[in-house]
């Protein structure tokens, strides 16, 4: 149909150009994501995913379980999903694009489906029906010789690829990393300095390979294949793309060193294999023309080196950075993001000039229950018990009055909290708070949530 | 002269660049982080020198945020982006709370190069620390521990500050509820969190520290001051002596701790 016809027969008609390679990037991102059901996801272009999702239902309670949750997943992204289960690929990909009618079981179901879903030329399409065969059923009913003399191999071997006579191999969507290289041993290699020498030279090769590409690796990972079939990944991160063997392996020795389970080879290691999954553009060092060192690129390599070196010694957990977040709760104004990743510099809310500073230095993440004796119900605190210790207000000022953030959460998301800045008898200043208003909860509690410079 | 064993040569070798190098005495550190007090900071050559180790003790585990405090503001107001470096024990989060960027930003200091290190146990906190100082291009490190620190003998005390010497790093040492014990450190403070000026309707002000110095290798010790941090001058001064709240005399329950230890 012309599109003016079609403009003509709705109104309000939506119209976008096709782009097959915007439609296949998409695909491919759906595909990505399905990683989180199977590892062993195809592409079935230009608008189908297979997942072999054999040992992988119990993850979500059963097949209902992961079709939901995939529904759920993909609706969410703005798609019209349509699924089935089948015993092979090729089946579960026949009867999701072309059954019709429902079947008690997948057999019958298979049975059923039109002989379009061989996907023969459309003459041979036409023949068939002609011939009176319009379902598999027609056809499997047949000697498949007969079909094999008539319409070619090809059409009898996709017949058994859906009955699932024939094996139907998948073609899994697993992103090779871009550069690896590995070394394999006639004789296992049984001692660890030896297996680490090999791996310096597998670092070398890649960086080797990085440089002709003009780029450096972020992540390298090294995996040491047992003979007796156990293999133990080992991987470090910089925080900066990086072609310095020497910094690679340094960070191999820290790791390793560091390992709970340290690596041990057994009956030797037949493969040693390296891979760098994560790379980025990194132009040539110049080298220093009087001497052959190259200069240091960037100021703070050596800081930088040195988080590369704690985050794999500690974790990328425990080396942190801290920045803003747009929330007036006061636990969840800061994030503390892992250094490595170099998260980008954000403002801080600027203090206001003159005015003491009102947000605590440490702060109590659970807040801790204290006792509290105020003067008047609604008043600030007159004396209060933390830790077993007995503290005397002298100075306060407050309330400082934060609610809870009820157009996040559906439950109106809890109590309001008063905040006061109170100072002790001996000069120490805390930050307290009485969770919930008196017309919220009879009997609020107070907590101490920090503790001011 | 030949040597018959290995090390040994090994060893003589090293004495011998070791003397030639003068140890950590001979090199004159070159800057200072300065506190911005002007008598503060002369009292002590300049302020706290680069390149050394300072001790910063509260006593009461209560006074511990001052200490930490006074310790950051100093690393911070150097100016820069260099990073601060924070050494500390995963249970110190629980202990003493955990450090509140937006508390930061309210004093004037830059949260943004605050880099925080975390470690399982304060015999990794070590080992870390002495990977910090060597690092050069640091604004300061400060390491974190609570109560007595058993690992940080004179030996290890002393391999830091090595460390710092030859990397032109600070350390700074914060013992929160601990004791001065003998150790290396150019500087040894004890930190109490002193009653600030009262602002309009009775209301806490400005942070007020009372520092003690217990100890300076090079000068008298047994100073004291109470400084008050400005933060939109990014500079401490002299905390003004309200009329109402002097309670000097009662409230100073922690005796002078410098003596025995010095």
């Amino acid at each position: 149909m012309p599109l003016a016809d079609a403009r003509a027969q709705v109104g309000d008609l939506a119209i976008v150009p096709h782009d097959p390679v915007l439609d296949q990037n998409w695909l491919d991102r759906l595909a990505q994501g399905c990683a989180r059901y199977t590892p062993l996801v195809a592409l079935d272009a230009p608008d189908g995913l297979i997942l072999d999702i054999t040992g992988c239902t119990h993850l979500f309670e059963g097949e209902a379980g992961l079709i939901d949750d995939i529904d759920r997943r993909l609706t969410r992204l703005g798609m019209t999903v349509r699924h089935t289960l089948g015993p092979t690929a090729n089946a579960a990909r026949a009867l999701a694009r072309y059954q019709t009618r429902p079947a008690p079981d997948e057999a019958t179901a298979i049975r059923r489906l039109p002989v379009a879903a061989l996907e023969l030329d459309a003459e041979a399409a036409t023949a068939l029906v002609r011939a009176g065969l319009k379902t598999i059923g027609d056809l499997a009913a047949r000697p498949m010789a007969n079909l094999a003399a008539r319409f070619g191999a090809d059409a009898a071997m996709a017949l058994r690829r859906i009955l699932g006579d024939a094996p139907s191999p998948l073609d899994p969507r697993v992103a090779p990393p871009p550069v690896a290289t590995e070394r394999r041993f006639a004789e296992p290699v049984a001692s660890l300095p030896h297996a680490t020498r090999i791996l310096a030279e597998l670092v070398g090769e890649a960086i080797a390979e990085l440089a002709e590409r003009g780029q450096g690796g972020r992540h390298f990972g090294a995996t040491f294949f047992r003979s007796d079939g156990l293999a133990r990944r080992i991987a470090v991160e910089t925080g900066h793309a990086t072609r310095d063997p020497g910094l690679v392996m340094r960070l191999f020795a820290e790791r390793m060193d560091g390992l709970a389970d340290p690596l041990d080879p057994g009956f030797g290691f037949d493969m040693i294999r390296l891979e760098v999954p994560r790379l980025e553009a990194l132009g040539a060092t110049q080298l220093k023309l009087e001497g052959g060192a190259a200069r240091a690129v960037r100021q703070g390599a050596a800081m930088d080196e040195l988080t590369d070196r704690l985050t794999t010694r500690l974790g990328r957990g425990r080396v942190r950075a801290l920045r803003p977040a747009d929330t007036h709760i006061p636990e969840q104004a800061q994030l503390a993001l892992p250094a490595i990743d170099t998260p980008p510099a954000l403002p801080w809310p600027a203090p206001e000039p003159g005015e003491p500073p009102l947000r605590p230095f440490y702060l109590f993440d659970p807040p801790q229950v204290i006792e509290v004796i105020a003067e008047v119900p609604d008043g600030p605190p007159h004396r209060f018990r933390w830790r077993r210790q007995a503290h005397a207000v002298r100075r306060y000022e407050g309330p400082e009055r934060i609610a809870a953030e009820w157009w996040r959460r559906r439950d109106n998301g809890g109590l309001t909290r008063d905040y006061y800045r109170v100072e002790d008898d001996r000069g120490r200043r805390y930050w307290l708070f009485r969770h919930g208003l008196y017309d919220e909860k009879p009997d609020p509690r107070w907590y101490i949530h920090g503790v001011f410079a | 002269m030949r040597e018959s064993s290995q090390p040994l040569a090994g060893l003589r070798q090293r004495i011998a660049r070791l003397a030639a190098s003068g140890g950590p005495a001979s090199q004159p550190a070159q800057s200072w982080l300065a506190t911005g007090h002007d008598a503060f900071d002369a009292a002590i050559g300049g302020g706290l020198m680069v390149g050394r180790t300072h001790e910063f003790f509260a006593a009461d585990a209560l006074d511990g945020t001052s200490a930490a405090a006074f310790a950051a503001l100093v690393a911070l107001r150097s100016g820069g982006d260099a990073p601060l470096l924070w050494l500390r024990t995963v249970d110190a989060g629980r202990r003493t709370g955990h450090i509140y960027a937006p508390g930061i930003a309210e004093l004037g200091g830059d949260p943004d190069r605050l880099l925080l290190v975390e470690t399982a146990d304060p015999k990794m906190l070590l080992a870390c620390a002495n990977d910090a100082v060597r690092c050069a291009g640091s604004a300061a490190v400060i390491v974190e521990s609570w109560g007595k620190f058993p690992l940080l003998d004179l030996t290890a005390g002393r391999r830091l500050t090595l460390g710092a010497r030859d990397a032109g790093t600070t350390l700074l040492m914060l013992r929160l509820n601990a004791v001065p014990t003998p150790s290396v450190a150019e500087t040894r403070w004890h930190i109490v969190a002193a009653p600030s000026r009262e602002l309009e309707a009775n209301a806490p002000g400005a942070p007020a520290f009372d520092l003690e110095l217990l100890r300076w290798r090079s000068g008298p010790a047994g100073t004291r001051w109470r400084l008050d941090w400005d933060k939109d001058e990014q500079a401490f001064r002299d905390a003004a002596l309200s009329g109402a709240v002097l309670p000097l005399a009662a409230r100073r329950t922690v005796h002078p701790l410098g003596a025995e230890a010095a």
